[in-house]
């Protein structure tokens, strides 16, 4: 046995490294007296390499890591002489997260660039402190000292900033055009109606990162001369009225609105405009109507509201994702902002994700990334196996986008091409069981719902179209149908009030375009290759897979379904009302749709 | 509160609100619950109060903060826990069964729910990092 010691010094993780530590704590305890009773051994590896060299003293069991060299007077002292813990190296229990993949490289982010989103789920919306301890309000700053409004606006002009509402037109040319248009009052507005059905972009803005959109607008303000502002916020957002509600009660005790911003000299202040939730006012003339009291409704673009916009004065609007991106250009310049994204669309932008797809959420990122990328690396693909078969962007008037354009950048200009649009930002992934008649039919008649009817070319348009996608979905379509659908889209693209209606014929014309094929399968063979749309289709048994169970012959309500126990079973097409009630509960997949 | 009169004063605010933040990263345990409209949608609120309930039975003092969405919507409700200055841990499809397990393991032991946790991420670094 070896010789018993007052303590041992058990030294592992050295893995060759510091070839000095041993000797220099056997020298230490030695010039300390200590050579008979404490004993220094190397020991083998703990698995705690990372913090090696490890020393564990015992029999106090006194553990330390990433012990160096020099450490070793200080803790001969404390720990052997004095018989102190020498808390400084002491081990802590780690929170063990090495094994947890960081947010960089989780799929879903690892293509994203977050640079409006970067800190919505990161900081208390509701603390102004924490927004300012991230360097909030710092552009707000800058402009107000060191910047001249013509000096702002041409900084916005240099980022190459297009509108985030959809319509793409260039913020800095819209707030130049504010500033110059004559008159006394001039208005900056943020929409922030986002009407589009699955969209919500902005709602996780003005919720997550109030102040972002705030500091936004006051520079917009100094930039265009504009002394109060509106943020139109549907009421259907109560959490994002709540969070703006305190964002701005916050931002006035800072003094980062109303009299005297900063010492600067410049007055602004802000007020929330809750909007009824009509999908027209978030159009740029009827939400201005919607502000003055007024009925929402859409009015002709002889003039512009860069002239006369609310109360009929010089009036910048924009989204409120815009005016979000606005710090980030005054903080880290147009070049900064102008390095990411394609040629004629610059900087990120943030879409919803929903509909067939693994990943349902938020994302931002750069433009000119493609429809797949979007789709399967960050979606992480179309659940369940099925196939994909086409994306809707730019809400319920944006086109579907098919398969064959997957690799699509997604910019404003390559949207409007393939005949859709980038609109706020809506992105609506069908798999094969979805019938594209059947969707624009879907689409249409929420637009019919949604068209103010001031226009008759919108109103009309609309509802007639959407009579003749119900009857081919009803196998009563003609051939002539698809020409007169054309006729009607194109008229009402042409010659509605509001860009809204304009936009309303695109899921018609983008399926037409695309999926021709389906509309033909309904109108000649009267088949919906689909499945879905019911007239169209029949439930039948499949022979070499029905065992006989009587599941569906118990479940159908209509009584359609016949057979005797551990014999095939028949379904009666004449009763069957085609609800899929036995699709949906065989369990031997013999129920089948044609 | 007084109102700020000049940039110098934002300035310096901001590096005293800066330092408070750090004080409060590094000394304190942090559960932040994700709370934008679809986090309160797939039960947030439900977790939350199943983490207060929690805390206040086992006598633990922690921060409970709420934010708004992060995005990953698909795997709300969303819970982070921030220890010292470590990154933060971030559990998803939270109910407020999983609640007293992950306070059990990782508040009481250090150890994270391994197979609940879906990443990590240091939110003012990551933010500082974004803007470029």
């Amino acid at each position: 046995m070896a010789e018993r010691h007052r303590a041992d010094v058990l030294v592992s993780c050295l893995h060759g490294r510091w070839p000095e530590l041993i000797p220099a704590l056997q020298e230490e305890i030695e010039r300390r007296g200590l050579a008979g009773e404490v004993d220094v051994v190397e020991a083998g590896c703990r698995g705690l390499c990372a913090m090696g060299p490890v020393l564990l003293v015992e029999p106090d069991g006194l553990f330390y890591t990433n012990v160096q060299p020099a450490d070793v007077p200080e803790l001969v002292e404390e720990t052997l002489v004095k018989g102190r813990a020498l808390t400084r190296l002491a081990y802590q229990e780690p929170v063990s997260h090495q094994a947890i993949c960081r947010y960089e490289d989780i799929p879903f982010y690892s293509k994203q660039v977050r640079h409006v989103m970067r800190k919505c789920g990161m900081i208390d919306p509701e603390s102004i402190e924490e927004y300012i301890a991230l360097g909030g309000y710092q552009a707000l700053g800058k402009v107000l000292t060191s910047m001249t409004p013509e000096q702002v606006i041409a900084e916005v002009s240099k980022s190459g900033m297009r509108g985030r509402g959809g319509a793409g037109f260039h913020t800095g040319r819209k707030w130049e055009s504010t500033r110059k248009a004559p008159g006394d009052a001039r208005y900056v507005v943020a929409n922030g109606d986002e009407g589009d059905p699955g969209a919500f972009m902005n709602r996780s803005l003005m919720e997550g990162d109030p102040h972002s959109v705030i500091e936004g607008m006051i520079i917009g303000a100094y930039a265009i001369g504009a002394h109060q502002g509106y943020i139109y916020v549907r009421d259907e957002y109560p959490l994002a009225v709540k969070n703006l509600g305190i964002a701005l009660e916050r931002a006035r005790e800072y003094g980062l609105l109303g009299q005297d911003i900063l010492g600067s000299g410049f007055d602004f202040d802000l007020k929330i405009v809750r909007g009824a939730g009509a999908f027209v006012c978030g159009e740029s003339s009827a939400l201005m109507q919607s502000v003055e009291g007024k009925v929402g409704e859409p009015r002709p673009k002889h003039f512009h509201a860069t002239e006369r916009g609310l109360w009929d004065c010089p009036t910048a609007l924009n989204n409120v994702e815009t005016w979000a991106n606005v710090p980030l250009i005054i903080n880290n310049g147009a070049e900064w902002f102008a390095s990411v994204g394609t040629e004629k669309s610059k900087g990120t932008k943030t879409f919803c994700l929903v509909g067939q797809i693994e990943n349902t959420g938020l994302i931002e990122v750069p433009m000119g990334i493609t429809l797949r990328e979007i789709i399967y690396d960050i979606g992480g693909g179309v659940p369940g196996g099925r196939e994909f078969k086409a994306i809707q962007t730019g809400g319920p008037s944006g086109g579907c986008i098919p398969a064959g354009l997957l690799d699509l950048p997604v910019d404003y200009d390559s949207l409007t091409a393939a005949g859709s649009m980038m609109g706020s930002g809506g992105m609506i992934v069908m798999d094969d069981h979805t019938c594209m008649v059947n969707i624009a039919a879907y689409f249409l008649d929420f637009l019919k719902e949604e068209s103010c009817g001031k226009c008759t070319p919108c109103r009309e348009g609309i509802r007639r179209m959407l009579e003749i996608l119900t009857r081919i979905t009803e196998g009563q379509g003609e051939m002539a149908d698809l020409q007169t659908l054309e006729v009607l889209a194109k008229t009402v693209q042409s010659a509605s009030l509001c860009g809204l209606g304009k936009s309303a014929p695109n899921p018609v014309l983008s399926t037409l375009r695309y999926f021709r094929d389906e509309y033909v399968a309904h109108i000649v063979d009267h088949k919906c290759p689909a499945g879905v749309c019911k007239a169209l289709i029949e439930y039948y048994i499949i022979e070499e897979l029905c065992v006989g169970c009587g599941l569906c012959r118990r479940k159908c309500p209509q009584e359609a379904i016949t057979g005797e126990r551990k014999a095939l079973h028949v379904i009666d097409p004449a009763k069957c009302i085609r609800c899929g009630i036995c699709h949906d509960v065989c369990k031997f997949d013999a129920v089948g749709v044609r | 509160m007084p109102r700020l009169k000049s940039l110098q004063e934002l300035q310096k605010l901001r590096t005293q609100l800066q330092k408070d933040l750090d004080a409060r990263i590094e000394t304190n345990t942090n559960i932040i619950v994700g709370m934008g409209t679809c986090g309160i949608a797939a039960g947030a609120r439900e977790v939350m109060h199943a983490i207060l309930a929690e805390l206040e039975a086992r006598d633990i003092q922690a921060h409970v903060t709420t934010v708004g969405c992060i995005g990953m919507c698909h795997r709300e409700p969303l819970v982070d826990i921030q220890q010292g200055d470590e990154p933060r841990i971030t559990y998803g499809n939270v109910t407020p069964k999983m609640v007293p397990r992950i306070i059990q393991e990782h508040l009481v032991h250090g150890q994270v729910v391994q197979e609940w946790a879906i990443g990590r991420v240091a939110a003012d670094e990551y933010i500082r990092k974004q803007e470029g």
